[in-house]
């Protein structure tokens, strides 16, 4: 079965167009700013991006600083949205259970199909945005800063490739469980309704909800359990050394979402009547 | 093949299925009839494992249902309330998706068994258009093949000849025929009186709810012990049969007597032409209006 979701998964001209509009927005950015020459000030604007004004190997992370707050998660709720709810409105959710597919393995099998679509988008825009960022802004050495090379961290030392590298990968994982959270949001509302628009949408309304409360001082008291709280803890990685403490925060909360909410789906999915 | 015992379904305050004991025998060609709305499709779903029962128990294939579905079904070929798929894929694309989801269908055999499925269908030279191009009657013909392909004991289908025309459905009643022949046993729902009465050899009739009738369709269509005349001589076989005449409508008599034959013979002998002759028997149709009150789907408004 999981294989059949892959399957599925790639052969859905709508991932590739997701993947495509992913991809876009960095190179978007990419383009005006190297036209320009002209980078936010430090602390505005999306991280990292003053700071890949003279070398685009730092460029990758300035990319997920953009798609992560809004453009991913948006694509991750349609996605697992549309999971259960849309195989429901399709009809081919009663051919599926009567193959038979058990209903633990058809969740089971979408959290994997939507695990790989984010591990894709991620590869695809760290991919595009590396040889976007080469190309356009180059990758000379900061030598006005008196750097002797190399990539410099958020903190000022310098970074090998080879640090960069596992710096990237590490950011990859944790955008991944982020999104996990996201998934599992729209998952269970999938299991809840059958109109997957409206899965989505409720997902997105929970997203929109935390990022509200997120900056509203009166609701300090619930901040550190909102799903968004961490979502950009990542940047951290590109800190010399590594600051954790928000990093491991985030993992341990978005792991709670993702038990919470997945017990919940598998729950209501294996009592529920499909009547579609 | 098929049991169920005392089987309810309660969806909030309605009952769709009310206390049914479904029996259906392996070999059997078992055709549900009822009105729309009248617990058919819930019933089906029930049996595949999709909906779950308020109270009652079901067995299929011996096994109980739903507890051990997932040895069932995979010999179980389904057609659940018309055909569905991926629209953006082929119909043999499709098949392919569904074979692959579930267990029971060898990897190896997978192309020759989907070939074989699309050829019995009708759908041997299709191409390679999505499934969103297809006309009803091929989806309906696509969803056949996919209950067809790991060659089922049991065929639940519901509705299966839904959207085709009349030669179609011609064509999947021989089919159903064969495959019944060769030892598949079918289990079919429909409202088409004439699909069922042309094809089951056992009937079950539902009405909101119960299943009001389950019998040999030999034994619901046994001669009524009337005969029914048509004679240009009317008349004077009415004052012949005297008293066992029930009904007259211009050259038309309905005759109270166990034998056509023996009816006709002393007609003739008496000198009076029959244009028309034969034991009156009841229709399928006569036999579910009697057994059913009014459609689901029609509602009257209280004065």
């Amino acid at each position: 079965m999981i294989r059949v979701e892959l399957v599925k998964l790639l052969r859905r001209p709508r991932t590739w167009v997701a993947v495509a509009l992913l991809c876009a927005l960095p190179v978007l950015v990419a383009a005006f700013v190297a036209v320009r020459h002209l980078a936010p000030a430090p602390g505005r604007g999306p991280a990292f991006l003053s700071a890949v004004l003279n070398n685009g190997s730092l460029y990758p992370a300035a990319a997920m600083a953009m798609v992560v707050p809004i453009f991913l998660p948006i694509a991750v709720a349609v996605l697992a949205g549309d999971a259960v709810a849309g195989e429901a409105t399709g009809g081919t959710l009663r051919y599926l259970l009567a193959r038979p597919v058990g209903r633990t393995r058809l969740l089971v099998a979408k959290l994997v199909a939507l695990t790989v679509f984010v591990l894709l988008a991620l590869a695809a825009v760290v991919g595009t945005s590396y040889v976007a960022g080469v190309l356009m802004l180059g990758t000379q050495p900061p030598a006005a800063l008196g750097e002797p090379g190399g990539v410099t961290s958020l903190s000022g030392p310098p970074l090998t490739s080879t640090q960069l590298t596992l710096r990237v990968l590490g950011t990859v994982a944790f955008i991944t469980v982020s999104m996990l959270g996201v998934a599992a949001i729209a998952l269970f509302l999938s299991t809840l309704t059958d109109s997957a628009l409206g899965a989505a949408f409720g997902a997105l309304a929970v997203l929109v909800t935390s990022d509200v409360l997120l900056t509203l001082d009166a609701a300090s008291a619930v901040q550190p359990y909102l799903p968004t709280r961490y979502w950009l803890a990542w940047v951290d990685f590109f800190r010399d050394p590594i600051f954790w403490r928000d990093i491991e925060h985030g993992l341990l909360l978005q792991a709670c979402y993702l038990g919470l909410l997945l017990g919940a789906a598998w729950a209501n999915f294996m009592t529920r009547d499909v009547t579609s | 093949m098929i049991r169920t015992e005392a089987l309810t379904k309660r969806y909030g305050p309605i009952l769709a299925v009310d206390a049914v004991d479904l029996d259906v025998r392996e070999g059997d060609r078992y055709g549900l009839l009822g009105p729309n709305g009248s617990g058919k499709t819930t019933l089906v779903r029930m049996l595949l494992g999709l909906v779950f029962a308020t109270s009652g128990r079901i067995e299929v294939l011996g096994r109980p249902v739903p507890r051990r579905v997932h040895e069932v079904l995979p010999q179980v070929g389904a057609l659940v309330e018309g055909p569905a798929g991926y629209p953006h894929l082929s119909g043999r694309t499709n098949l392919r998706i569904f074979d692959a989801a579930g267990p029971g269908g060898s990897r190896r055999t997978r192309r020759r068994r989907v070939d074989e499925a699309l050829d019995r269908v009708g759908l041997g030279g299709i191409d390679r258009r999505p499934l969103k191009a297809y006309s009803l009657g091929m989806r309906q013909r696509l969803g056949l093949a996919g209950a067809l392909l790991r060659t089922p004991r049991l065929l639940v289908l519901d509705e299966p000849t839904n959207g085709l025309d009349p030669r179609g459905m011609r064509e999947i009643r021989d089919l159903l025929a064969e495959l019944n022949a060769a030892g598949t046993t079918v289990f079919l729902s429909s409202h088409l009186l004439a699909e069922v009465e042309q094809l089951g050899n056992r009937i079950g009739v539902m009405d909101r709810g119960r299943l009001v009738v389950q019998e040999e369709l030999a034994t619901l269509r046994a001669p009524t012990g009337r005969v029914l005349v048509r004679s240009p001589d009317a008349a004077r076989a009415a004052a012949l049969l005297d008293g066992r005449v029930e009904a007259r409508d211009g050259d038309a008599l309905t005759v109270r007597h166990d034998d056509p034959a023996g009816l006709n013979a002393l007609l003739v002998g008496e000198g009076l032409r029959v244009a028309e002759i034969s034991a009156q028997r009841r229709s399928l149709e006569q036999i579910v209006l009697a057994a059913t009150t009014t459609s689901a789907d029609r509602i009257e408004a209280v004065p």
